[in-house]
């Protein structure tokens, strides 16, 4: 069959297809149940153009209603109506759980460092200096000094909203950057989350010889339950496309790559989320300086109880839905 | 080492799928379009930060960090693909089995630019993609995403009207017989002057009563194709 005359016998049959295609949501059933076998046959009139080397025009409007019509039918037609609440209360902690190695991996190299440096800047107020420079000292001490009657970091009430957009802007992009350069081996990853475990260890050894307990601790505990397991979290999902890549085990690198960072995405949404409410925290909550020390540091400690409880014990024994 | 843009998919129908992948130079150029967009709408926020209060320096900051790393994403995600950069070159990324991009693999490839970007320039990036078969970042091979051309070439019906169907004089083989008809149906992408210069290459070939090289090939063409 020549192609002036496979396309005259086909034509209105590829118009019809194509007419169902862009209205596939409001056709009717009819219609619907024989898109399937529609479908196959457009796909065999593709491969019949292309073995019988058809100009390359009408290949190509045929590739376009088979792969439109692919999609269709094999693309991801996923509920996506509560997966939001699944993965919040299933999805994620779940996959904490499952790379838990990763996860203490991660605290262990934030924690280590932050305890020893907040031993070391407790007993010695030089060893900040190894950290920071003069400006950045005085400037962290001038944010909790409590005879300034002010918290947090250089701030009033009315700038609630600034801070949020600040913490935002900064907390996730430290939290991003934790988990992008760990595509370095891990080494990038590995580098920020020690970084950090040194910056938290100085700050809180430096401010509590100083004396400054009152103003720091009350401020940091609420947002850190959020904030600091989050940074923790996005640099293990970074260890782990890191660790992928030296030890592919039987796959390929790159195939061993595509598998970790599946998993490692999850963590980032997870994490993410939690950065969004420790910068809420962190605005409108922390830094209030009417609440009672003794209420802050309560709700505090509720809020670390509830993220530890969460990561260890939510969506236990549920499957994926 | 043979080099081709166009990449197969197999669907489940046994039918091969074809895409053409988009090269580093397009992609490049693209990026530099959305980058300078991005820098555009930064300096402008700037400027207002100046005139506004602490609520506005809030907004902008969030504004400043969806820019930074939303911007290609929530494109890709709700506009089939396509940051405006990539928009104007008429490129766009899909998955690797081309069906529609979502959110993970989009903020997998575009959080790994990290790794791209390395050690400055995106050398990384230009090598992976100079060193894979589609074209492929760093980015993209760990979200199994591709970059394509979306509109591929069109087939206008009317280009054979009034063409009258000559039999060829010669026994043509399939190579040649395909040469013929994407010469017919290739009429309006190419000048009068240019289409007669491709025609007269077989002039001694062609039977001495057709003045005109070029209408001979298109008429054998259509002949070929099957009008009579």
């Amino acid at each position: 069959m020549k192609q002036a005359e496979f396309e005259s016998t086909y034509s209105a049959f590829w118009d019809e297809f194509e007419q169902v295609l862009a209205s596939i949501n409001d056709s009717n059933s009819a219609q619907l149940s024989r898109f399937p076998r529609d479908y196959r046959t457009v796909c065999q009139h593709l491969a019949i153009a292309k073995s019988r080397r058809y100009a390359a025009g009408l290949t190509n409007k045929l590739n376009r209603l088979v792969q439109q019509g692919y999609q269709v039918i094999y693309g991801d037609n996923i509920k996506t109506q509560g997966a939001f609440l699944n993965f919040l209360f299933f999805g994620f902690p779940a996959t904490l759980r499952a790379n838990a190695v990763y996860i203490w991996s991660a605290t262990a190299l934030f924690l280590v460092p932050a305890i020893l440096m907040l031993i070391a800047c407790l007993m010695n107020d030089q060893v900040i200096y190894s950290l920071m420079d003069a400006g950045q000292v005085r400037g962290m001490e001038g944010m909790y000094d409590p005879s300034l009657g002010k918290l947090g970091r250089e701030r009033q009430s009315d700038s609630d909203l600034m801070m949020f957009g600040f913490y935002i802007y900064n907390n996730i992009g430290i939290s991003f950057r934790c988990f992008a350069t760990g595509i370095l081996f891990g080494l990038g990853s590995i580098y920020f989350i020690g970084y950090n475990g040194l910056v938290l260890g100085g700050v809180s050894g430096h401010l509590t010889g100083l004396g400054y307990n009152e103003t720091f601790y009350p401020f940091v505990i609420g947002h850190g339950a959020f904030e600091l397991t989050a940074i923790v979290f996005s640099g293990a999902a970074g260890m782990k496309i890191g660790y992928a890549l030296l030890a592919p085990g039987a796959n390929t690198r790159i195939r061993s790559l595509q598998l970790a960072a599946s998993d490692a995405i999850k963590i980032i949404y997870g994490s993410t989320i939690m950065l969004l409410i420790a910068a809420f925290i962190e605005a409108f909550w922390s830094s209030s300086s009417t609440l009672p020390i003794a209420v802050k540091l309560g709700v505090g400690a509720v809020l670390w109880v509830f993220v530890i409880y969460y990561c260890f014990f939510f969506g236990r024994g549920r499957r994926a839905t | 080492m043979k080099l081709d843009t166009i990449c197969l998919v197999e669907t489940p129908e046994g039918t091969d799928l074809h895409a053409e992948a988009v090269g580093l130079i397009p992609r490049s150029l693209a990026y530099g379009l959305d980058f300078l967009i991005r820098a555009l709408v930064q300096t402008v926020l700037s400027l207002l930060l100046l005139f506004s209060g602490k609520a506005g320096v809030g907004v902008s900051l969030i504004l400043y960090f969806l820019l930074e790393w939303w911007y290609p994403v929530l494109f890709e995600v709700y506009r089939g693909g396509q940051t405006i950069g990539k928009k104007a070159f008429k490129i766009k990324v899909v998955n690797e089995d081309l069906t529609p991009i979502r959110l993970g693999p989009s903020l997998i490839r575009n959080l790994l630019r990290a790794a791209d970007f390395f050690p400055s320039f995106y050398v990384a990036g230009v090598v992976s993609m100079l060193m894979t078969n589609r074209f492929q970042r760093l980015g993209d091979l760990a979200a199994k995403t591709l970059v394509i051309y979306p509109e591929q070439e069109q087939y206008d019906p009317k280009a054979l009207e009034g063409v009258a169907p000559v039999a060829p004089s010669h026994d043509l083989n399939e190579v040649q017989q395909a040469a013929f008809i994407n010469f017919a149906l290739n009429r309006g992408q190419l000048s009068t002057a240019r289409q007669a210069e491709i025609a007269e290459i077989i002039r001694p070939k062609i039977p001495s009563r057709f003045q005109d090289a070029a209408d001979y090939v298109r008429g054998v063409g259509k002949w070929l194709l099957g009008a009579k």
